[in-house]
């Protein structure tokens, strides 16, 4: 065999993971991996901009099609932030961990990025979050955007509640899931139940005379608490609102 | 070569890794003779893919479909070798799910190749990988290295004949 000829045979097939690893690094397809979360087993897809969507674990990639529709397959999260997903997961903020929110518009991603302010253990009416965002008046959007939400858990929308003040609805899985993880993060489901069927808004710390949205930590710490049917009726009584939870909405 | 360079003007995201799968292999060989290292080639490859892809979708479909995909994607490749740029840690890593076999075949002794090819100067591997194992002509070596016509056939030339001369050594 002449040299040409074995030069020829020094190649092969196409290594293993090669097409994958350019789909997963062009972004023409998703990875996704399995994580522990207070409701169990949860899949996070990612991308190279970021963690893309949550789900339960349980029938994920029927719901994945549906809503998202790309190719997807089983990867590790890039290495420069996979150490922060379980972190995320945990404190209920994605923190250093990029999320990408291509898939909802401008007016969705205001909403999700502002609710992912929200403390782990407190909640704010939709009302507030519409009010952050400079559309006092738009809380029926902000109420579809927090529904639409794709990175559940991370983006916090179980601290998002009625305006009412009743904890209403949860897309992970169904409103059992909210109140249960708003439980075990200690924000008082319960009490939040008993305050909203009372009329209860907000509630004043008597001492201070300040007034905050009831899991807010300024008016838990409160010695004496007085509980009001609205803001206005807290400013009539003297009361100021509270410069940490901003009880606006 | 142009009707794929026509499918990614019309849809790059449909089409583009059908490049993948037609240029991959020649891509990955080559590099893979060329940088000795079986992990450095997929990652080069890989990077290469990458960056074609991320290009493409700065350009309008008439410019892609002028293009010539191949000596385009070999620039990219040999410019990344050079450069040494990586940006892996940003990239989700396939997991593998089932156990898949090696898919290099051994019809000749590959690791007396890899010394042999390891021996020839750097400009010189290049020629003789891009002209036999990958099989590209003169005129897309030079372009793809940036070296004269006349310089690659010597290049060619030269390696071929160090290779000849090492293995009558080796006998």
């Amino acid at each position: 065999m002449s040299i040409e000829q074995q030069l020829e045979q020094l190649s092969g097939g196409l290594p293993h993971g090669l097409s994958e690893g350019v789909a997963l690094g062009t972004g023409l397809a998703e990875g996704y991996d399995l994580y522990d979360s207070a409701l169990g087993d949860v899949i996070v897809t990612f991308n190279p901009q970021g963690v893309s969507s949550l789900d339960i674990a349980d029938g994920f990639e029927d719901r994945y099609a549906e809503r998202f529709g790309r190719p997807l397959m089983r990867a590790e999260a890039p290495s420069a932030w996979r150490g922060h997903v379980q972190e995320a997961i945990e404190r209920g903020s994605p923190g250093r961990l990029p999320v990408d929110l291509r898939s909802v518009t401008e007016f969705q991603e205001k909403v999700l990025r502002t609710t992912a302010t929200i403390p782990k253990g407190e909640v704010r009416p939709y009302g507030w979050v519409a009010y952050e965002i400079h559309s006092p008046r738009a809380v029926r959007a902000v109420g579809s955007a927090v529904a639409r939400n794709p990175i559940p858990l991370i983006i916090p929308c179980h601290r998002v509640v009625r305006t009412d003040g009743h904890i209403g609805n949860y897309s992970l899985g169904g409103p059992h899931n909210k109140v249960e993880l708003l439980e075990h993060e200690g924000a008082m489901p319960h009490l939040l139940e008993d305050l909203a069927s009372q009329n209860v808004r907000v509630r004043g710390d008597a001492v201070t005379r300040v007034y905050c949205h009831p899991t807010c930590r300024v008016v838990r710490d409160a010695s004496e608490v007085i509980d009001f049917r609205s803001t206005t009726a807290a400013e009539d009584d003297g009361y100021r609102p509270c410069e940490v939870c901003r009880p606006h909405g | 070569m142009d009707d794929l360079a026509n499918a990614l003007a019309a849809d790059l995201d449909t089409s583009f890794p059908t490049v993948v799968e037609t240029m991959g292999t020649q891509l990955f060989w080559g590099l893979r003779r060329i940088c000795g290292d079986h992990q450095e080639a997929e990652d080069l490859t890989q990077e290469t893919f990458i960056r074609a892809y991320r290009a493409l979708g700065g350009y309008d479909a008439d410019r892609i479909r002028a293009m010539s995909l191949r000596p385009w994607l070999w620039t990219i490749a040999m410019n990344l070798g050079r450069n040494h740029v990586r940006d892996k840690s940003r990239r989700p890593t396939y997991v593998e799910m089932t156990e898949t076999g090696n898919e290099d075949p051994e019809p000749i002794d590959q690791a007396a190749w890899d010394q042999r090819l390891s021996a020839l100067s750097s400009d010189q591997r290049t020629a003789v990988v891009l002209r036999h194992v990958v099989g590209l002509g003169i005129a897309e070596i030079s372009q793809i290295t940036g070296r004269p016509e006349g310089t690659v056939k010597a290049d060619v030339h030269r390696g071929l004949s160090r290779l000849r001369e090492m293995i009558e050594r080796e006998q």
